[in-house]
């Protein structure tokens, strides 16, 4: 405690060595961030020329460049380009961006709760949705929205989920991490509940399927249409987390330490609260509920980027991207024609590859 | 700069935890909070460090009202270790050190060199520098603390606020951190529960029970059997320092304490 040189030198004698993190760095984020860049437009390419009907890489890259230059094909090559640019290309590219949406706002509700295990629907976003999207397919709700029907009902059902949880976790004291943590698990419980009731009430028997499948995740329904909402959403998310970084790294203290350095913890979990319902339900409305994306990425993100939310919120959402856009792929071929829900490919690849690199990298979370 | 307690009550939820309760503390004093658990010490330095807002009453710093400035501004006069435990996410050393400059550090750029040389001397300080780039979760009880400390050093404060801060602390971290109190310069709120260091570092103490000050001044004068008893509900004996004349309490803990005569009289 004093400034005398014995206590450095006394406890430098039994200090362990550092453990080795390679994006913790200045350059060492860069390198991060260019090889994932590359690897991103990589695998979007791929993801458009693969699939149940391989389209030869330099027919994809003559078809995209023709797409995006406003170049001409001949007239043997409409049905291919077809696939290529109206079928795929939205599909992966959406992918790409439910990915990067769902790395970085796990990131926010992480900080947000300051709790490992929660993940971007842990608000009740992702059960409220699925109430909105099963009154849908159910009742054929919102009938005069056509193709918009089922994801306006699932945004308008996350959004009131949310108000709800907020409503419900609020008090005098603000908004205390357990009580939102605790407060979203138990109404999801009652949105899932009410859920059934609709399905149980269907008049239809394959009802129950669509709903299940529509909760696990698809991008099925990807056009061109529906990527601009998605991709604002992601793109605000990204922006404004990044500007909070120091924020959120102050917050990850401890709401007793940030109050100390200064920090109003109640306004920026308002803050969190706000993003993380309305850019996960615009997520949701066009991909279902992908789960462990978001629980999972911040975690590997961090693995190699260390704590730092500026460097965690720069790597994760490039790190998502590319994962989601070889998870869907995954999920349209494995067992092609039939296609696998998202949720249930990003569980099986994910959960292995978690386990072993917290084992493996001596990763610290909340202690050993 | 000093500090003021001026009437100040907290409530929360119908229970006042401080009552009316008031403290001076002259600036560049080393004054410690005792008192038994749940007599308003920590409240009371939730209010000083703007955790928690007085329901009547104010904190003043140079005879300002604490609530006139922003959470930031008075984070740049005032800096809290607290009993929050290390965070869940494992930052390093010189990253947690140098969050002490986010009160006085707007928008995302990097810390210039002189904020890093602030960062640094705060760590050369107290002894840590060597763990700059130590995981914080990897770190021992008293490295962690003193991480904490170089911290609060890096926001360049006035006034330091500790609460209990040398709790789970080894003795030689204990002696450690309170004699660094004493040189440090700066204003020292700090809540204990050890009397006997308490004595040893501060040179005031304002004992606290049911939420308001009991007595109020030099160890000598207020570590008294009678208001130990009336305070704790334990009856010490006092001696005194054998070097440093302050005040000591011993405990006899009853007929069956061991004697070093041997075994039972």
């Amino acid at each position: 405690m004093t400034t005398t040189t014995r206590t450095p030198v006394g406890h430098a004698a039994t200090a362990r060595p550092p453990a080795s993190r390679p994006g913790t760095s200045r350059s060492g984020t860069a390198t991060a961030v260019a090889v994932l860049t590359v690897a991103l437009l990589g695998s979007v390419v791929a993801g458009i020329s693969l699939g149940s009907a391989v389209i030869p890489l330099p027919d994809t890259l003559r078809y995209l460049g023709a797409a995006l230059t406003g170049g001409t094909i001949g007239a043997e090559d409409v049905t291919q380009y077809s696939i290529v640019w109206d079928v795929r290309a939205p599909r992966v590219v959406l992918a790409a961006i439910v990915g990067a949406g769902l790395s970085v706002i796990g990131v926010a509700v992480q900080a947000m709760v300051r709790n490992p295990l929660a993940d971007p629907f842990i608000l009740g976003v992702s059960s409220g949705a699925s109430v909105g999207a099963s009154a849908v397919v159910s009742f054929g709700l919102f009938a005069g929205l056509g193709v918009y029907a089922l994801s306006t009902a699932a945004f308008l059902g996350a959004l009131l989920a949310s108000a709800l949880v907020y409503a419900a976790a609020h008090t005098r004291a603000g908004l205390t991490p357990l009580r939102l943590v605790l407060t979203g698990v138990a109404l999801a419980y009652g949105f899932q509940a009410l859920m059934s009731v609709i399905v149980f009430f269907a008049p239809f028997g394959e009802t129950a399927r669509s709903v299940m499948f529509w909760m696990l995740g698809s991008l099925g329904s990807a056009t061109w249409q529906s990527l601009p909402v998605a991709a604002g959403a992601v793109v605000v998310a990204v922006v404004t987390l990044l500007r909070s970084g120091p924020s959120l790294d102050v917050l990850a203290m401890g709401d007793e330490s940030a109050a100390g350095l200064g920090l109003d913890t109640t306004r920026l979990r308002r803050m969190l609260f706000l993003l993380t319902a309305v850019v996960t339900g615009a997520l949701v409305s066009v991909s279902g509920a992908v789960g462990f994306v978001g629980l999972v990425m911040p975690h590997l993100v961090r693995i190699v980027a260390g704590a730092s939310h500026r460097r965690v919120l720069t790597i994760a959402p490039l790190a998502g991207a590319v994962f989601l856009v070889w998870v869907d792929l995954a999920s349209r071929t494995m067992f092609a024609p039939r296609e696998l829900p998202l949720g249930v490919i990003t569980a099986l690849v994910g959960v292995p590859v978690f386990v072993l690199l917290l084992r493996r990298r001596g990763y610290l979370f909340g202690g050993r | 700069m000093d500090v003021a307690l001026d009437d100040v009550t907290v409530e929360i939820a119908g229970t006042a935890l401080v009552r009316r309760l008031n403290l001076t503390v002259g600036a560049g004093d080393v004054v410690g909070l005792v008192g038994p658990n749940g007599s308003g010490k920590s409240t009371a330095l939730r209010c000083i460090y703007r955790a928690l807002e007085p329901t009547t009453g104010t904190v003043l710093l140079d005879g300002s009202d604490i609530g006139g400035l922003s959470l930031r501004n008075s984070a740049r006069a005032v800096a809290a270790v607290t009993q929050d435990g290390s965070p869940e996410l494992d930052f390093t050393v010189t990253e947690i050190v140098e969050l002490g400059r986010y009160p006085h550090h707007r928008g995302g750029a990097a810390l210039g060199r002189r904020e890093r040389d602030v960062c640094a001397e705060a760590m050369h300080r107290v002894g840590v520098t060597h763990l700059a780039d130590r995981g914080v979760l990897s770190l021992s009880g008293g490295e962690r603390q003193r991480v904490l400390i170089a911290r609060a050093l890096a926001q360049e404060p006035a006034v330091l606020v500790l609460d209990e801060p040398t709790n789970h602390l080894d003795v030689r971290h204990q002696v450690e951190l309170l004699s660094f109190l004493r040189t440090c310069g700066l204003t020292v709120v700090v809540a204990l529960h050890d009397l006997n260091l308490a004595a040893a570092a501060c040179d005031r103490l304002a004992v606290l029970r049911d939420g308001t000050v009991a007595d109020d001044g030099p160890p000598s004068d207020v570590l008294t059997p009678d208001l130990i008893d009336r305070t704790f509900g334990v009856r010490p004996d006092i001696v005194r320092h054998p070097v440093t004349g302050v005040p000591q309490l011993v405990y006899h803990l009853g007929p069956d304490e061991p004697t070093p005569g041997g075994t039972h009289p």
